[in-house]
C-alpha cells in the first residue's frame, strides 16, 4: 500500500513539474493548465494524507484503500476528459465557422479582382 | 461572380471532394438542363483538380481552406447564397448520382408548394431506385424512426438531392448539422414547423470514384444520426416549451 502511495506521489510531482514547465514554455495555455494542476495537486494530497483517503474509503464503502485511490484518480481524469471534450467541441465549431468565413471572403476578393481586371 | 437572376433566383450548389473525374460533367449537365442558373461548386479541400475542372466547366468555386465534411461544405454554400440574396438553393452531389434533368421539377415544386424544402426522392415511386439491400434496410429504419417525429412519412430521408427556399436558407446558414446532415436537417426544419415535400427522382450510379461509406462507417452513421435526431428533438422541445405564451386567466 505504501509503495502504491509513493508511486502516486512521484507521478503527481512529475505531472506538476511537466505542467509548470509546459506553461513556462507556452506549450499549454494558463487557463488549461489549471485543470491539470488541480488534478495533480489533488492526487498529491490524497497520496500523502492517508486519513483523507481512509475517510473517502469509509464514505464510499469500498473494501480497500488502493481501490479508493484508483477510483478517485479515474474520477478526476474522467471529469478532465469531459471538460476537454467540451472545449474541443467549441473549438471545432469556431474553426468551422472561421474556415467558412475565410472561404467566403476569399471568394468575394477573387470576384472583385476579376471584376477589376 | 455569381449574381441573383431576378425574382425567384436559383443557385445550384455542388459540394465536392476529390471529384475531378465527374465534376465537369455534372456542371455541364446542370448548365444544359437549367440554363441561366449559376452553379457554385464547394470544394471541400480536394487533393486533386476538382476546383480547376469545375472552373473550366463554367462553375464558380468556393474553396474551403481545410476539409470540413459534407455538412460544413453545404453550409458554406448556404451562407454564401444567403449573403448574395438568392431565393432558392438546390443541392446536387458532385459525384454525378443526381440527374440535373430533375432540377427544374424540384425548383417548380419549391415555388408552387411554398414549402421550405423539397427532397428529390428515390423511393417516392415504387420502382424508383436500385439501391443496395443494406442501404435500403438503413433507409427503412430511419423512415420508421422519423415517421412519428415528422408527423408524416418521408420516403428517402438520406437523399442529398434537396432544394430549400430562403426561409430554410436563413435557418441553415446559422445552424446546420455537420456530419451526415440530411436526416438531422429534416428534424431541424420540422421542429420549426417548416414543411417539406418529396418528388420522385432517378438516381444514377456514381460516375467515378468510390463511396466513402464502409461497413464500419455505416454503423457509426446510424449511431451518430440517431443521437443527432434525438438531441435535436429534445433541444427544440425545450425551446418550444420555454417560448410558449403564458396561459390566460392564470
Amino acid at each position: 500500500m505504501d509503495r502504491l502511495l509513493n508511486v502516486t506521489t512521484v507521478m503527481s510531482i512529475v505531472l506538476l513539474i511537466m505542467v509548470l514547465a509546459s506553461v513556462r514554455r507556452a506549450h499549454i495555455r494558463v487557463e488549461y493548465s489549471v485543470t491539470w494542476l488541480v488534478a495533480a495537486g489533488a492526487m498529491l494530497v490524497l497520496s500523502r494524507a492517508r486519513p483523507v483517503l481512509d475517510l473517502f474509503r469509509r464514505l464510499t464503502g469500498l473494501p480497500d484503500t488502493p481501490l479508493t485511490l484508483f477510483l478517485l484518480a479515474a474520477g478526476v481524469f474522467l471529469m478532465m476528459f469531459f471538460r476537454f471534450s467540451v472545449i474541443i467541441s467549441h473549438l471545432r465549431d469556431d474553426n468551422i465557422a472561421l474556415a467558412q468565413r475565410v472561404a467566403i471572403l476569399e471568394y468575394h476578393i477573387q470576384s472583385l479582382r476579376n471584376h477589376e481586371s | 461572380m455569381i449574381r441573383t437572376n431576378g425574382p425567384d433566383s436559383l443557385l445550384v450548389i455542388v459540394p465536392a471532394l476529390n471529384e475531378e473525374g465527374a465534376i465537369a460533367g455534372v456542371v455541364d449537365s446542370i448548365h444544359k438542363h437549367v440554363p441561366g442558373a449559376p452553379v457554385l461548386v464547394i470544394d471541400d479541400c480536394s487533393s486533386d483538380h476538382t476546383s480547376a475542372r469545375a472552373r473550366e466547366a463554367g462553375a464558380d468555386v468556393l474553396s474551403l481552406p481545410h476539409h470540413l465534411g459534407l455538412g460544413g461544405a453545404v453550409q458554406a454554400g448556404y451562407k454564401l447564397a444567403y449573403e448574395l440574396g438568392f431565393d432558392y438553393v438546390i443541392r446536387v452531389d458532385g459525384d454525378g448520382q443526381h440527374d440535373p434533368r430533375d432540377i427544374p421539377r424540384v425548383f417548380d415544386k419549391l415555388k408552387e408548394s411554398g414549402c421550405e424544402m423539397v427532397i428529390g426522392s428515390r423511393f417516392a415511386e415504387p420502382t424508383g431506385s436500385d439501391t443496395s439491400v443494406v442501404r435500403r434496410l438503413g433507409i427503412r429504419f430511419f423512415r420508421a424512426v422519423l415517421r412519428p417525429i415528422l408527423g408524416k412519412p418521408v420516403h428517402d430521408p438520406t437523399s442529398g438531392f434537396v432544394g430549400v427556399n430562403r426561409t430554410a436558407l436563413d435557418v441553415f446558414a446559422g445552424s446546420f448539422p455537420l456530419e451526415y446532415p440530411e436526416i438531422e436537417a429534416l428534424v431541424v426544419l420540422q421542429r420549426r414547423r417548416f414543411r417539406f415535400e418529396e418528388i420522385p427522382c432517378k438516381m444514377r450510379p456514381r460516375r467515378t470514384g468510390r463511396s466513402s461509406i464502409t461497413a464500419v462507417k455505416s454503423l457509426y452513421y446510424i449511431i451518430h444520426v440517431l443521437l443527432g435526431v434525438f438531441v435535436n428533438v429534445l433541444k427544440f422541445e425545450r425551446r418550444l416549451h420555454r417560448t410558449a405564451p403564458p396561459e390566460e386567466g392564470g
